[in-house]
């Protein structure tokens, strides 16, 4: 009955806190699906789903549920955020009009912008262009908004994930270690650690590195987004410059990628530490406690691959339903590293626009995090029902 | 003992010695109730306390770094930046109270509704729930700041807007299970009006995991103001905040004057340090099985 | 010709995508005597100077990929840096030039050699479909070109491939120097029309990816947001070929970092530094700051006249009288530019402008001046400023927001984000009190009148008319400098503009660069990095 209340608390809200709930039970974190579906991913759908074929059956029915049930979510999107970037300040056709610009060239402008038109008008054009696929064009950067989230959002990802990984690379084992020793010293310890990591406003913890490794020491590269200016993105096969740089077997531009990567990743792991350890800390403890534990513990297995065989292979649903959850946050929420670094992702590009009310960059950015969000929720549910271990053991 | 509701009112002496106990368990936790108290006292005496004018600058001593005579160092305007760091703790505790309140009320008040009587109210709140979490949320927090002018009102309600679907979801849930319980089934039998079941009987019992989640937003909703801020969109000057103190000493960190940034940068890193620990701390406290 | 099939319609994935072949072996390149990396804080957001929002950095592009028919000369200061010389025109595409008697028709003789960097001739034509596009596409262009008296294709004639004549409405000593800003480049008109179509005759979409001119660099590479890449153009033919082969550009939003990257050595060129850094980076060893003022500019405390406390003119000088102007000149300035407060008496014996204005800080007479004016008891009024240049606005508006309470006046402080603040202080004009700054291209002071005095005219953001200056203005700018009778006008505006201060001076701002490893720097009016006379030491 309990572990209810660790549902609502859990994934989402232990993101934004910085701290995940100690969940008192593996499959906790709450993807989009499960306030959707209006129950907790009960037992009865694990019977459903065991079921051989019947249960790929179920599965695509379900995923094609989630599906639809998404789609009014990002109308919703498409709603408020034309709504919001027209409720914004100032007038994007006097901005743009120049420096000495008078009435009748703004005017033209406004024009040219579509801008004199009524907003509904100016709404179904944007939803006609939209089902077109035309995000539109970006008046600050002059460029198509969709060419340009296609061109920024491997840079964002790469930073996001590049920094996940970093994160759960430190974050897991401070976890299990913490589970492993709970109340004592080492357990506070790692408590205080990740707290005190997600305290610091990011742009911050990333402004402070760059003045010590940089600035100081000389040990990192400039902050100068992907790469320094020593070298040249390597041939486009993922957008990402790590993995393109091997692809294309250029081990000094791969070197160069990671070094820019470095600060920002740190900035950001640091940010992203909390929700990881604890997550990992609460589904160790749950595992120790649980009764397959008991019963390998009574089958004489050592402490040692109790607590990293057993224990540890169990408690790894949760985390990976917690990561998920921080990608989609995180990438939302490296804004401000993205600014202090210089970092070309998505991010940068929001804040720019949103300062200069360009309407289509804030809509198109907008609408791509939320289609990401929606995806990667999805994404989230589908890997969950896979690797469920209930799931697994009925099939 | 595995308690089935978390916070049952099993008399506040029991709840006290379990308090008690965890403190006296968890050291951390103690350290952080000590630093709450502490960041009250500052909110409330602060403005006392402050041996200078938070707000008078003084061109002839811009930029000194701290000395006996101004602890933290002056700013570019040569204001005490020990003063502004203390007088703003009040507004920085105001404004993440005032949000984390807010999104609290609203939030839990739709949630609630929306587990008891389902249906079109909950497919409603949940589409609406929806779209706000499939917003990033940091931009669409400096959007209604942005469109709605940066006062502290607006910053608060931008905050509130974005916290509000994780009490909403942690409401429903609360409730939704609940809804058909014995005793929410025996206080309609006794001829309770639906409205009195859910607000009396059901909804103080999905408090306690909402009260851990109000802690942590608060140390979360005063990053965000800082974000806001480093961004350009926080609270006016020259009213002192400590967001838009480091935003603003941020610059100065490379020229070296680095007491800008630090020190307003230390003080918003305690009372988020606080918040998150003191939420790690409410857990234990409502959550009875952690005594086993 | 490979460089176009390249660009063509792949726009900015490819420009990324770095498929030219040189770029494979710029690692080293970079590194060489021949480059030159520069850091800057804003976007360039198109090529094309005449595209309909086109921000200020981009204007860069007009200066340094393209030629007009004249330029301005260059000068050393007396510090020993260099400036553009507004007083002197060079050839530019144009080798010569003449004017008829009644300086109605200006005659341009175009260089026979010259050549745009494709190679192929620079014709009269191509002058004249240059000019007819920044007459006609509208927008900051044509007003532009409006106050030089070029307003419509009429006016312009390809006499023959190398005569290119302009007709005047009326003679203006205007229309010579503004053929030199940036607005008329010229632009190769057959590539262009090439990549025109019939919804865009002047190849606005493809001009805005693609540099289609004779200038001294071409625009090799381009990541808007990023950085852009600058290739010297070896057969250069409006002037000296450069000396540097290479200009990297790259775009750094944190004024931190720059300051960095700077001091480190990692970039030989910031540009527009903040005046903070200036001053303390002036000194260090192998770095050299140069500060140059802003011709023709000011930066102004505002009261407009629409407020009503402010339709009385004492009003506005007691807030005048009471502006630390020493504190905000040091702490917002840090010392950077020139003061414009102090001036010893209310008639100009000169008509330099920007002059000190005769205020300085006063509260006494401020307070007199209010009580005389019958707001003893103060009154409220907010203050706005822009947020993208809070560097300078916070600090100068929080010391004069002080001041201003001693006397009565209580002035809460309102920050506008910057795509609202053009619209509310320039195009609505509704901020009582504010922090505004004009700087004429064409220095002359009944330039500077025209814009920022002439009742509905852009920069007048105070809402400020008076009939003497209504009527002197119009024949002010066309006069010659040297008409006693422009003088005299020119004195009479300066002087209304001292009594009635419906802007108060607080100084005139300096454009601040940093470099090492190189020199060459030039100050520009247009306040654009203009790279052609950069050499690497």
């Amino acid at each position: 009955m309990a572990e209810s209340g660790g549902h609502g608390v859990g994934g989402a809200a232990g993101v934004m806190g910085g701290s995940a709930p100690y969940a008192r039970r593996g499959p906790s974190p709450t993807a989009l699906g499960r306030w959707l579906k209006g129950e907790r991913l009960g037992e009865d759908a694990a019977i459903a789903l065991a079921a051989g074929r019947a249960a790929a059956r179920a599965r695509a029915r379900m995923i094609g549920r989630r599906v639809l049930l998404s789609l009014p979510a990002l109308v919703g999107v498409v709603i408020v955020s034309f709504v919001l970037t027209r409720a914004l300040p100032g007038d994007p056709a006097a901005y743009f009009a120049g420096p000495a610009a008078d009435a009748q060239s703004i005017a033209e402008i406004r024009a040219q912008l579509g801008l004199d038109r009524s907003l509904p008008e100016q709404f179904l054009v944007y939803v006609g262009d939209l089902l077109g696929g035309d995000l539109g064009q970006s008046i600050s950067t002059g460029q198509p908004v969709l060419e340009e989230l296609a061109r920024r959002l491997p840079a964002s990802l790469e930073l996001t994930l590049s920094a996940l990984i970093l994160s759960t690379l430190v974050a897991v084992p401070l976890g299990v270690a913490a589970a492993a020793r709970q109340g004592t010293w080492v357990d506070h310890a790692c408590r205080a650690v990740v707290t005190a990591g997600v305290s610091l406003p990011t742009f911050f913890t990333g402004i402070a590195l760059v003045y010590v490794f940089y600035y100081v020491l000389g040990w990192a590269p400039a902050p100068l987004g992907r790469l320094d200016l020593l070298y040249f993105p390597p041939e486009p096969v993922t957008g990402f410059y790590t993995v393109d740089a091997v692809l294309a077997g250029e081990l000094e531009t791969l070197r160069g990628a990671l070094a820019q990567l470095a600060l920002p990743a740190v900035t950001l792991a640091l940010f992203t530490m909390a929700p990881l350890a604890r997550m990992a800390r609460a589904a160790m403890l749950e595992a120790l406690g649980s009764d397959y534990v008991r019963t390998a513990r009574a089958a004489g297995l050592s402490p040692t691959r109790v607590l990293y065989g057993v224990a540890f292979s169990n408690a790894m649903l949760p985390v990976v339903t917690t990561l998920g959850m921080v990608f989609s946050f995180t990438l939302g929420a490296n804004v401000l590293v993205e600014k202090v670094f210089a970092w070309p992702g998505v991010g940068s590009y929001a804040v720019e626009a949103l300062v200069v009310s360009d309407y289509a960059a804030v809509q198109g950015f907008v609408l791509a995090m939320a289609v990401l969000f929606v995806a990667l929720n999805l994404l989230i549910d589908v890997i969950y029902t896979l690797i469920d271990p209930r799931t697994r053991q009925g099939a | 003992m595995t308690a089935a509701t978390p916070a049952r009112p099993t008399g506040l002496r029991a709840f006290l010695a379990h308090g008690a106990y965890v403190l006296r368990d968890n050291p951390v936790t103690l350290i952080a109730f000590a630093l709450f108290l502490f960041i009250v006292f500052c909110a409330v005496f602060g403005p006392l306390l402050a041996p200078y004018d938070p707000l008078e600058s003084n061109a002839a001593r811009a930029l000194q770094p701290p000395s006996a005579d101004h602890w933290f160092g002056t700013d570019s305007l040569g204001r005490d930046v020990f003063s502004r760091v203390l007088v703003a703790t009040r507004l920085d505790l105001a404004i993440s109270v005032a949000a984390v309140a807010l999104s609290f009320c609203a939030g839990s008040a739709i949630g609630a509704a929306a587990g008891y009587w389902g249906g079109w109210v909950d497919a409603v709140t949940g589409r609406v729930v929806d779209t706000i979490m499939a917003f990033p949320l940091f931009v669409l927090a400096m959007g209604i700041v942005a469109a709605l002018g940066n006062t502290v009102e607006n910053i608060v309600y931008a905050t509130a807007i974005i916290n509000l679907p994780f009490y909403a979801r942690v409401a429903r849930a609360e409730v939704a299970i609940r809804r058909e319980a014995g005793f929410a089934q025996a206080a309609r039998l006794a001829g309770n009006s639906d409205l009195r079941v859910l607000a009396l009987h059901i909804f103080p019992n999905a408090l306690p995991p909402m009260m851990v989640q109000l802690s942590l937003n608060m140390g979360w909703a005063i990053l965000n103001a800082a974000g806001l801020s480093f961004i350009g969109l926080g609270v006016r000057p020259p009213t002192p905040e400590w967001g838009i103190m480091v935003a603003e000493g941020a610059n100065f960190i490379v020229s070296g004057e680095w007491w800008l940034a630090i020190f307003p940068g230390l003080a918003l890193m305690l009372a988020v340090f606080t918040f998150n620990l003191l939420g790690d701390g409410l857990r234990d406290l409502v959550d009875p099985r952690r005594r086993t | 010709m490979q460089r176009r099939d390249f660009m063509r319609g792949a726009g900015a994935v490819t420009l990324g995508a770095a498929a030219l072949p040189f770029l494979k072996v710029l690692p080293a390149a970079a590194q060489g005597a021949d480059t030159v990396v520069m850091v800057m804080g804003q976007t360039i957001n198109s090529l094309d100077l005449h595209r309909t929002g086109t921000n200020r950095p981009s204007y860069q592009i007009a200066v340094n990929a393209y030629d007009r028919l004249v330029e301005f000369g260059v000068k050393t200061l007396p510090d020993g840096s260099l400036s553009y010389d507004y007083a002197t025109l060079v050839p530019g595409v144009a080798e010569s030039w003449s004017f008829s008697d009644d300086g109605l028709v200006i005659t341009f003789r175009l260089r026979p050699e010259g050549k745009f960097q494709d190679g192929s001739p620079i014709t009269a034509q191509d002058v004249k479909w240059s000019y007819d596009r920044a007459v006609t596409v509208g927008g900051f262009p044509s007003t532009q070109m409006r106050a030089g008296g070029l307003e419509s294709p009429e006016q312009f004639e390809a006499v023959d491939d190398l005569t290119f004549r302009v007709t005047l409405k009326r003679p203006s000593k205007l229309s010579l120097p503004d053929m030199a800003v940036p607005v008329p480049f010229i632009l190769n008109s057959r590539l262009a029309l090439a990549n025109a179509t019939a919804d865009d005759p002047w190849a606005l979409e493809y001009v805005h990816k693609n540099t289609v001119g004779s200038g001294p660099f071409r625009v090799t590479r381009w990541e808007p947001g990023q950085s852009l890449v600058y290739e010297r153009n070896d057969g250069y033919t409006s002037g000296p070929v450069p000396q540097i082969a290479r200009v990297i550009v790259r775009e750094v939003p944190s004024p931190a970092t720059r300051r960095a990257l700077i001091e480190r050595g990692d970039v030989q060129m910031s540009f527009d530094i903040p005046n903070k850094d200036a001053k303390e980076l002036e000194g260090t060893d192998g770095l050299t700051v140069n500060t140059t003022p802003v011709e023709n500019a000011i930066y102004i405390l505002g009261t407009n006249l629409n407020f009503e406390p402010f339709k009385n003119k004492l009003v506005r000088q007691a807030v005048a009288w009471s502006v630390p102007y020493d504190d905000v000149f040091q702490t917002a300035a840090y010392g950077r530019g020139v003061p414009m407060h102090g001036g010893k008496s209310f008639t100009p014996e000169t008509i330099e402008w920007p002059q000190p204005f005769p205020y300085s800080t006063d509260l006494d007479r401020a307070k007199a001046l209010l009580e005389e004016a019958g707001y003893g008891a103060g009154f409220e009024v907010p203050f706005y400023i822009d947020l993208s240049q809070s560097d300078w606005m916070e600090p100068a508006a929080l010391l004069i927001q002080e001041n201003l309470a001693k006397i009565g006046i209580s002035a809460p402080l309102e920050k506008v984000p910057g795509a609202n603040w053009r619209t509310a202080s320039l195009v609505e004009k509704r901020l009582p009190l504010h922090l505004e700054t004009f700087g004429g291209w064409l220095n002359y002071p009944c330039y500077y009148f025209y814009w920022a005095y002439l009742e509905g005219n852009l920069f007048n953001s105070a809402n400020y008319r008076n009939e003497e200056i209504e009527a002197m203005v119009p024949k002010a700018l066309h006069l010659p400098v040297d008409d006693p009778e422009y003088i005299a006008m020119c004195k009479r505006m300066i002087e209304i503009a001292w009594d009635e201060v419906p802007r108060i001076a607080l100084w005139q701002p300096a454009v601040n660069a940093a470099y090492r490893d190189m020199t060459g720097y030039e100050y520009w009016f247009h306040r654009q990095p203009t790279i052609r006379g950069w050499k690497r030491a």
